[in-house]
């Protein structure tokens, strides 16, 4: 069986996952998407049914440390970084529209 | 020759005095400079940082200072672990020009075994891929022959080591990105138990399969740098707390009684003739020198491609969502802020988009079960399949990848044929089990690999079992002649 996926579909999921691409790109990215869909439909033969999910193969028991304060990353090294920083603080474009 | 000398053979020559670390580490870099050109196994090789390292073993050699388990030995580092004040880029122009502030608990294990760090090794980008041609920064070739493949996505550490650029070297492995290039270049390597080693200043691509392990050419040095980086970190909240326990201890038991497990069944389909033969071969000198080789079937491991391309792009899609020009990399600033995200994230290269776009689309509304939690069930089944198969045995036996390292150029347009090639790898890293490649021979020139895995947390047999059948063979000592001259 074949699962398509449309690119109406392609084009929401981009936005989804911020990634803003050209119309050839989504192109591809549906024929990709479809072939591998439709490859992964033989899971429905497998048969899980009263079977629970695996979210962590080896879960890690008494994982929290103690609560104490130590040196972390700097605030001037974690600014270096940015492309660009203002007021000790990372600047990024306007988020609201309008005034 | 410095450069074919074993990590062991090297530190015992430094602690000795016969040589100077720095004497060492220059033979290195200029091995470097002279040949990878011709491999790309670099991005980013630090000569100064190296050779301050090198000074400071030689100074506590000369104050009498106990010296580490890997003094003075160079080893290469995958590019999406952090080390201090060079680029990290996880070979992604998403991330280019980045300087790591800090480095990762594995570097610094090695810095406290006085190792040398060189430099950092191409990649396929954010791990992802199997052939190391998903690099921004160009493919890796094969030390074997250099139209090849080195395998992915840790290539360039395996090319690095196979080539003799550097004794040893560290990558990461999701689903299988150590134990696949290490059969593709002739080396062993070793993907830990999930949890076993800390995560901390790895740049995550799927945090329920990320393990970090070492290259090598030989079993033995693997076991030292395994022991090495194994642990428990407070600042890894999946690492976990557990004696580790020593890997070369038991290097010389053997392997009489030791039960091997040989799948037969499903996962025979599909492998090229000269690796089922060395598998053959491997199983027969097993069995020669004293191990119990039984069937077992892994029924669920046919499922392991599925459900692996649905687990890991889910959250890979979920931690890749940092990269966005905000706080680090390069930001492609373009109207507001959403448009920002979009054009800076559009430099993801294809692969790396592909995995981003089908994990965001598994895990959306309406498709979720049928595909997210379907594979998360499949793991369950996959890791019962294992259970029932170490009832029966201590270890089991497979390929490491059904072909030989195939062509540059072979399967990049093909993804769903790239990511098939990896079924033998994934159902341990589903699994969160140990798993271990080992050189098997040649077929036709190139090198195949086998692979063990072993129990949860029984890294120590899969060393023991690899290193009789190491012993018992010279598939270790093949070296790609252009790089070492002389016959393979």
């Amino acid at each position: 069986m074949s699962e398509r996926i449309s690119l109406d579909e392609v084009r929401k999921v981009a936005k989804l996952a911020r990634l803003a691409l050209e119309d050839d790109a989504l192109e591809r990215l549906r024929t990709d998407l479809g072939d591998i869909l439709a490859w992964m439909a033989a899971l429905e033969r497998l048969d899980t049914s009263g079977i629970e999910p695996t979210f962590q193969a080896i879960e890690a028991r008494g994982a929290l440390r103690e609560d104490e304060p130590s040196p972390g990353l700097r605030h001037g090294e974690a600014l270096r970084a940015a492309a660009r920083s203002s007021h000790g603080g990372f600047a990024v474009p306007k988020v609201m529209e309008g005034e | 020759m410095l450069h074919d000398s074993s990590a062991r053979a090297l530190r015992d020559a430094i602690v000795r005095g016969e040589r100077g670390a720095l004497e060492v580490t220059r033979a290195f870099l200029e091995r470097i400079d002279a040949l990878d050109p011709k491999l790309h196994a670099f991005l980013y090789v630090d000569a100064e940082g190296a050779l301050a390292q090198a000074a400071s073993v030689e100074r506590k050699r000369r104050e009498g200072a106990a010296l580490g388990p890997l003094a003075g030995v160079p080893i290469a580092i995958k590019d999406n672990l952090c080390v201090r004040g060079i680029p990290t880029t996880c070979a992604s122009r998403v991330l280019e020009g980045w300087i790591a502030p800090y480095d990762a608990t594995v570097i610094e294990r090695l810095r406290a075994a006085d190792a040398i760090i060189v430099g950092k090794t191409n990649m396929d980008e954010f791990a992802m891929g199997s052939s190391n041609e998903t690099s921004a920064f160009g493919p890796v070739h094969n030390p074997w022959d250099l139209e090849r493949a080195p395998g992915g996505s840790s290539g360039g550490s395996a090319a690095a080591v196979a080539g003799g650029l550097a004794p040893l070297a560290l990558g990461s492995d999701t689903g299988g990105s150590v134990r696949q290039p290490a059969a593709f270049s002739g080396l062993v390597a070793l993907k830990p138990t999930y949890g076993r080693v800390s995560r901390y200043g790895l740049v995550a691509f799927a945090s329920s399969l990320d393990q970090i392990g070492p290259f090598a050419r030989d079993v033995h040095d693997c076991a030292i740098v395994s022991e090495v980086i194994a642990g428990h970190d407070p600042r890894d909240a999946t690492s976990l707390e557990r004696e580790v326990g020593s890997y070369t201890a038991s290097l010389g038991e053997g392997v009489r009684g030791v039960r091997v497990g040989v799948v037969r069944d499903t996962l025979a389909s599909g492998v090229e003739p000269g690796v089922t033969r060395a598998v053959e071969r491997a199983i027969e000198t097993l069995r020669a020198l004293g191990a119990i080789v039984v069937d077992v079937t892994l029924p669920t491991a046919e499922h392991a491609v599925s459900a692996y391309y649905i687990v890991a792009p889910a959250e890979c899609s979920s931690n890749l969502a940092r990269f966005d020009g905000m706080r680090f990399g390069p930001r492609v600033e373009e109207g507001g802020l959403e448009e920002t995200y979009g054009k800076t994230r559009a430099r993801f290269g294809r692969e790396v988009q592909r995995r981003i776009m089908l994990g965001t689309y598994v895990l959306s509304a309406g498709y979720y079960d049928a595909f997210y939690a379907k594979a998360q069930k499949a793991r369950t089944l996959i890791a019962r399949d294992y259970e029932r198969a170490f009832e029966a045995c201590d270890v089991v036996l497979t390929p490491t990848a059904p072909s030989v390292a195939f062509r540059l150029g072979a399967k990049l347009e093909r993804p769903l044929e790239m990511y098939l090639a990896d079924i033998f790898t994934l159902p341990a890293s589903l699994a969160g089990l140990p798993a271990l490649s080992v050189p098997a021979g040649l077929s036709e020139g190139l090198p195949v690999g086998i692979q063990l895995t072993g129990r949860a947390f029984d890294e120590a047999t899969l060393f023991r079992v690899a290193a009789a059948f190491e012993a018992a063979s010279d598939h270790h000592t093949r070296r790609p002649p252009a790089f070492f001259g002389g016959a393979a």
